[in-house]
Order: structure tokens, then C-alpha cells, then sequence
């Protein structure tokens, strides 16, 4: 057990790294604003829409969240396609990612939603404030408020997850990993460096949303 | 004014509103109390169509409040309503708590709904506290600037409903003040309160609800000087010890 | 060639399904009594080794299973101790499952009331006993909800041991693939065997959890 441990020649490809951390990030950031977005209307729809949509959303929920990512992205890479539907890496990673954000984001969304008082959306109602309105001025910004910490983990979970993307070939850090070692042969430091990597990311971001979380919902302290 | 025609609403088999009907005329300051779960707050909340009901009819100001044509949020933009646990909202400013429906609602531009909020808090006393949030003032504080957001929308009627039964003792008075003054000032109020003292300073009819129905509707001497029913007798001598 | 039936597709993943529910009930097992040990030693240890603790989940947590996974096959042969795609498995999943568990369980028992420690306290009960008798019971109802809730996400992180060579259901459908090639039915499958393995898990979690808020309103 005499291993002489070699981070040297890691630097020379920090251009990889640098690449795969962009991708890493890339995908997630996208997936999140898209996945987000269908978080908040699909929230929506579930407490507001018609019955049928509401039972829709319900089974698209518990499908993704009782299958693993790993498979959900496999469908979509390969599966999919013979179904005509064709796409690059990429793109199946990002559909793969949002689809898969999206489901955990409507359940959290919805229960900050149910979490604001009723008695807010008569008030907002009462000032002559469509539903509309009241819902997009008054709940909603409560609700993100409430429900922040918990989406912002969900992100974490996705960003995390996104390392089997590497398995369609996207070269997202993951990927790089693989790549240095199948050259340098040092794979024990190589996948420690990068696990490193992703940790750090991982704190950072953390620590950003933290921050802005706070600056966003100044006053709000409950 | 307001005027309420036979008003009925059930919770499934449950009625909380029996054929209720009164009316409200402008300037006219009208108080209603009543035993807890008796339905004043069900009441009043038809009136700007918080609640919906299924028999009778409200109109304000000859407007129908559940005719399929009318539009319920320019109605309701023309009536104020506070509630009991305030409902500032949380997320936002005091200003911007009093200029969100003058924005959105009533398309009024920045400075002059900043101009209107600024000049409302501080009739209510609280200008300085414009830039605050909802949390770091007190009950009083909060309800008063409630108000104040209400009458930012320039309303022609206002509801209360139990404004200061939230408050701690020493706060109730900073907020009967404003009302009394809103009441001198000739505005049409809908009060469900169960401070007598306002009722007998300013109101000048007093309802008395039960189970759902009207039981009384009084001119203010009269309630108090001879209430008809038993019921009200009891509420009253329990209520003023 | 391509004469497979959709019956015999379906046979072949269910029978490798078994090594999921294996690898997924050894995981929960051995992250069980990892768990459990981190969790008494941070109820009761000094400082330091509290600090140890939360940094092993944090660790645990902040990083990708599958670096875990590949740190657990591809790197320990290079420190020369050789290990089997079943053995890597085994550990990082038995070690990943108990950093979580640590810090669910430990979130159960904050969540008892302070006053709960204090009135075991003033009848006199030493430090041990106050856990043991009056914490333990109650911060066990409340942990069954989220524990096996968490299963679920044990099962489902097995998938990743397919990436190490691990033959479950997930690279039993990959292999499938290349055989016949049929993605799109051998994937709904693959998915579908999942579904059926975490939705009971999903739903009893959602049962106990009502019960548990009715319990808490009376
Ligand atoms: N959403 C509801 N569903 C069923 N019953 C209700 C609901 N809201 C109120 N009630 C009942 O209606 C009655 C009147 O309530 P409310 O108008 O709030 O009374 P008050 O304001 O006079 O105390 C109460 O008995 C209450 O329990
Ligand atoms: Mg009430």
C-alpha cells in the first residue's frame, strides 16, 4: 500500500476541466430556469386547472419520481428516437434534466402556494386585484419565498444527478474525468480532483442562491 | 348604497346565511355584531363577493354582485374591505403594499400612487415607517395602514370586518380613532365589531346577527336603549358587563 | 434474430430485477446501521467527531453518486485493494445511504420539543436514558415517513452501479438494447419494473406521513 499520489499533470488539461465544468453548469442552469418555469405553471394548473389536466400532471409526477434519472434519460436518448423524435446529447440531456426538475418543482411550488393564507388572496381579491393578479403579485412571490430552500436543494439534486449524462456522451465534467484518466492513467486522483470539483461547485452555489435568496426576499423573515 | 335582499348560503346541508336583509345608504355607518360563527363574516364578505352566495341579492351602488356581467374586480376595486389579521402583504414595502393595486388596478402611474400612499399614511400617522416591511410593525401599526390601503383606492364604501379584535388592548384605540374619523368624515361604512363604544360614538344603525339570520337592525339609540329580542338583551349585557 | 418476444424481454429484466431489490435492501441495511452508529455518536460525542460526522455527509451529499461509484471501482484497485463491481457497489451505496440517513434521523430528533429533554431531565434520568426512553420512541414516529420515503431514492440510485459493470435492471435493459433493438419498449420496461418497485414505497411513505400530521393535530 505504498501509492505515491500524482496530482501534477492534472493542470495540463485544465482546459477539459474548464470545459466540462461550463457544460456541468450550462445544463443545469437551463434545465433549472426551464424546469422552474414549468414548476410554476404546472403548480398552478394542478390547484386551478380542469380535472383531467390535474390527473395528467399527477401521473407525470409520479412516473418521474419513481423511476431513476439514469432511465428517464435513457428513454429519452434512445428510446425515443424510434418514435422519430431525433436529437443530439444535448439536447436529450437538457429534455432528460427539465422533465425531470420540472415533476419535483410542481410538488414543491404547490405546497408553498397552499402554504400562503388564504385570507392574502382575499386581500388582494378585495383591493379589486384580478385572480390573476392577486395570484402573480401576491402568492406566488410568497410561496418562492416559502419554498426556496427546498427548490434550491432540488437543483443541487439535479446537478448532482446530471454526472450520467457523461454516459451519452455529453462532455459535461463528468466526462472530462474519464477522459483525463483514460490518458494519464492516474484515475484515483483524477476522479478525486473532479468529485472535489463538484463539491466546491456544489458549496458555491449554495452559497449564491443563499445570498440571493435573502437579497430577493428581503423583509420577509417569518 | 349596499343593499342586501334575502340573502342565503348553505356549506352543503349547513346554512350560515338565513334570508338576510338590510341595507346600507351612503354616509351611512352601519355596525354589526353578533355570537362568534353567527355569519357576520360570511355576510360581509358577500358584499364584495369574497363569498358566493345562493339565493337573494346584492347590489352596490345598483351594481349586482353576482350577475355574470358585472365586473367583480372593478366592484370590488370601488369598495374597501380590512380583515381581521390585517393581510398586509408580507413580500412587500409598506408604500408598496399601498401602491400595488393603485398600479395594477386602478393604472395609476409610480408618483402618483407613491404621492396618494404617502399622503394616506400619513393621515393614519405612519409616514415614517413607509419603507418598512409588514413584520416590523405592530398590530395596531399594521391595521392602520390596512386601512390606509383601502382608502388609496378612493372607495365609496368601506367593510370592516372585526378590525381590532386581533390587536392587543393598547392598540385598539389607534385604530377606532381612524375609523371615527372616516365616520365624521361622511364615509359609508360596514362595521362587524363588537367595540360598543365605537358603535354608540358613530354608528347609526346596529345589526344584530344569530345563527345566520338578522335578528335586529335598530337605529343605534334604540338597540341599545331597548333591544327586542332575548337574544340580543344577552349578547348585549355579556358583552358590556 | 430479432425473434425475441416481448415476453421474453419482459422475463429477462424481471429476473435481473432481483439484483436491484438486492443491492437496494443491502444499501438500506448497511446505511441503516451506519446511520444509526453516526447518529448516536452525534447525539453523544465531543465536538470533533461531530464535526467528522457532518462533513462525511456533507461529502456524501455534495458529490455525485456515480463519482462515488467510480472512486469506489476504478480508484481503489489503484491503492491495490481489488474489488468486484458487486463489492463497490455494496460499499459506496451502503455509504452513500447512510449519510442521508444520518442527517434525516438526526432532523427527527431536533424535532422533539426541547421541553421533552428538560421534563425527562428533571425526573432525574441520566443523559442515555433521556434518549433512550422518552426521545428514541417519539423521534421514531416521526422518522418512519421520511425513511422510507428515502428508500425510494435508495432504489433508484442502484441504477448507477450499471455504469460500474453491476448486471440490475438497468444494464440488464442496456444489454437487452444491443441485442434486440427495441429501446423504446425495452426502456418503457425497464422504467415500468422501477414504477412498480417505488410507487408502494412512495404511497405507504405518503399513508404513514398523513397519519403522522393527524397525530400532530389531535
Ligand atoms: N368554508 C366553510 N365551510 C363550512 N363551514 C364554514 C366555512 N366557513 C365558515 N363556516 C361556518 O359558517 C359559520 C359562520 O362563520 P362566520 O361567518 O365566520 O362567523 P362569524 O364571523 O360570525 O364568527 C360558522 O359556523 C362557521 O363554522
Ligand atoms: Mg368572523
Amino acid at each position: 500500500m505504498s501509492y505515491a499520489f500524482d496530482f501534477s499533470d492534472l493542470s495540463q488539461y485544465a482546459d477539459v476541466l474548464l470545459h466540462g465544468v461550463v457544460v456541468t453548469l450550462g445544463l443545469t442552469g437551463v434545465s433549472t430556469v426551464l424546469g422552474g418555469a414549468l414548476g410554476v405553471v404546472g403548480a398552478a394548473l394542478v390547484l386551478r386547472g380542469p380535472a383531467w389536466l390535474r390527473w395528467l400532471i399527477a401521473a407525470y409526477i409520479e412516473l418521474i419520481r419513481n423511476t431513476p434519472f439514469i432511465v428517464q434519460l435513457f428513454f429519452v436518448f434512445f428510446g425515443l428516437p424510434s418514435l422519430g423524435i431525433q436529437m443530439g446529447e444535448i439536447e436529450a440531456a437538457l429534455l432528460a434534466m427539465t422533465v425531470n426538475l420540472a415533476a419535483y418543482a410542481i410538488e414543491i411550488v404547490r405546497a408553498g402556494i397552499e402554504s400562503v393564507k388564504h385570507g392574502q388572496y382575499q386581500a388582494a381579491l378585495s383591493l379589486g386585484l384580478s385572480g390573476r393578479q392577486a395570484f402573480r403579485y401576491v402568492v406566488l412571490p410568497q410561496a418562492l419565498a416559502a419554498v426556496f430552500p427546498a427548490l434550491l436543494s432540488q437543483v443541487m439534486i439535479v446537478m448532482l444527478g446530471s454526472a450520467v449524462v457523461s454516459q451519452i456522451s455529453v462532455q459535461d465534467l463528468t466526462y472530462a474525468a474519464n477522459f483525463i484518466q483514460s490518458r494519464n492513467f492516474r484515475s484515483f486522483e483524477c476522479y478525486i480532483a473532479i468529485t472535489a470539483i463538484y463539491l466546491v461547485m456544489a458549496i458555491l452555489l449554495r452559497r449564491l442562491c443563499n445570498g440571493l435568496g435573502s437579497g430577493l426576499f428581503a423583509g420577509q423573515k417569518r | 348604497m349596499i343593499s342586501i335582499e334575502n340573502v342565503s348560503k348553505w356549506y352543503g346541508q349547513f346554512q350560515v346565511l338565513n334570508a338576510c336583509s338590510t341595507a346600507v345608504r351612503k354616509g351611512e355607518v352601519v355596525v354589526v355584531c353578533g355570537p362568534s360563527g353567527s355569519g357576520k363574516s360570511t355576510l360581509i364578505k358577500t358584499v364584495n363577493g369574497l363569498e358566493a352566495f345562493q339565493q337573494g341579492e346584492i347590489r352596490i351602488g345598483g351594481t349586482s354582485v353576482d350577475a355574470p356581467n358585472t365586473d367583480l374586480s372593478k366592484l370590488r376595486s370601488h369598495v374597501g374591505m380590512v380583515f381581521q389579521h390585517f393581510e398586509l402583504f408580507p413580500h412587500l414595502s409598506i408604500l408598496d403594499n399601498l401602491t400595488l393595486a393603485q398600479l395594477k388596478v386602478l393604472g395609476r402611474n409610480k408618483d402618483e400612487a407613491a404621492d396618494k400612499g404617502l399622503r394616506l399614511l400619513e393621515r393614519v400617522g405612519l409616514k415614517a415607517h413607509a419603507g418598512k416591511f409588514p413584520i416590523q410593525l405592530s398590530g395596531g401599526q399594521q391595521q392602520r395602514v390596512a386601512i390606509a390601503r383601502s382608502l388609496a383606492m378612493d372607495p365609496v364604501a368601506m367593510l370592516f370586518d372585526e378590525p381590532t379584535s386581533a390587536l392587543d388592548p393598547e392598540m385598539i384605540n389607534e385604530v377606532l380613532d381612524v375609523m371615527v374619523e372616516l365616520a365624521q368624515e361622511g364615509m359609508t361604512m360596514m362595521c362587524v365589531t363588537h367595540e360598543m363604544g365605537f358603535a354608540k360614538k358613530v354608528a347609526h344603525r346596529v345589526i344584530f346577527m344569530d345563527h345566520g339570520q338578522i335578528v335586529e337592525d335598530e337605529r343605534k339609540d334604540e338597540f341599545f336603549a331597548n333591544p327586542k329580542s332575548e337574544r340580543a338583551r344577552d349578547f348585549l349585557a355579556k358583552i358590556l358587563h | 434474430m430479432n425473434d425475441f418476444t416481448i415476453w421474453d424481454m419482459a422475463q429477462g429484466l424481471l429476473l435481473s430485477a432481483r439484483w436491484t431489490v438486492l443491492l437496494s435492501l443491502i444499501a438500506f441495511v448497511g446505511g441503516g446501521l451506519v446511520g444509526g452508529l453516526l447518529l448516536v455518536l452525534r447525539l453523544s460525542a465531543g465536538a470533533k467527531v461531530q464535526a467528522m460526522i457532518r462533513l462525511y455527509s456533507e461529502i456524501f451529499q455534495g458529490t455525485p453518486l456515480l463519482m462515488q461509484l467510480f472512486l469506489g471501482f476504478f480508484g481503489l484497485p489503484m491503492l491495490g485493494i481489488e474489488v468486484s463491481p458487486w463489492l463497490a457497489a455494496s460499499v459506496t451505496l451502503t455509504l452513500y445511504t447512510g449519510a442521508y440517513l444520518v442527517d434525516i434521523w438526526r432532523g427527527c430528533v431536533e424535532a422533539i420539543p426541547r421541553g421533552q429533554w428538560q421534563a425527562a431531565a428533571s425526573l432525574g434520568m441520566s443523559h442515555g436514558q433521556q434518549l433512550r426512553l422518552v426521545i428514541w420512541p417519539q423521534a421514531m414516529r416521526i422518522a418512519t415517513a421520511p425513511t422510507v420515503g428515502f428508500l425510494v431514492q435508495v432504489v433508484k440510485s442502484t441504477a448507477l452501479a450499471s455504469i460500474i459493470g453491476f448486471t440490475e435492471l438497468t444494464k440488464a435493459g442496456s444489454m437487452l438494447t444491443n441485442a434486440v433493438f427495441q429501446p423504446f419498449i425495452i426502456y418503457s420496461m425497464v422504467a415500468a419494473l422501477y414504477f412498480a418497485m417505488c410507487f408502494p414505497l412512495t404511497w405507504y411513505s405518503r399513508v404513514l406521513e398523513r397519519k403522522q400530521g393527524l397525530a400532530l393535530k389531535r
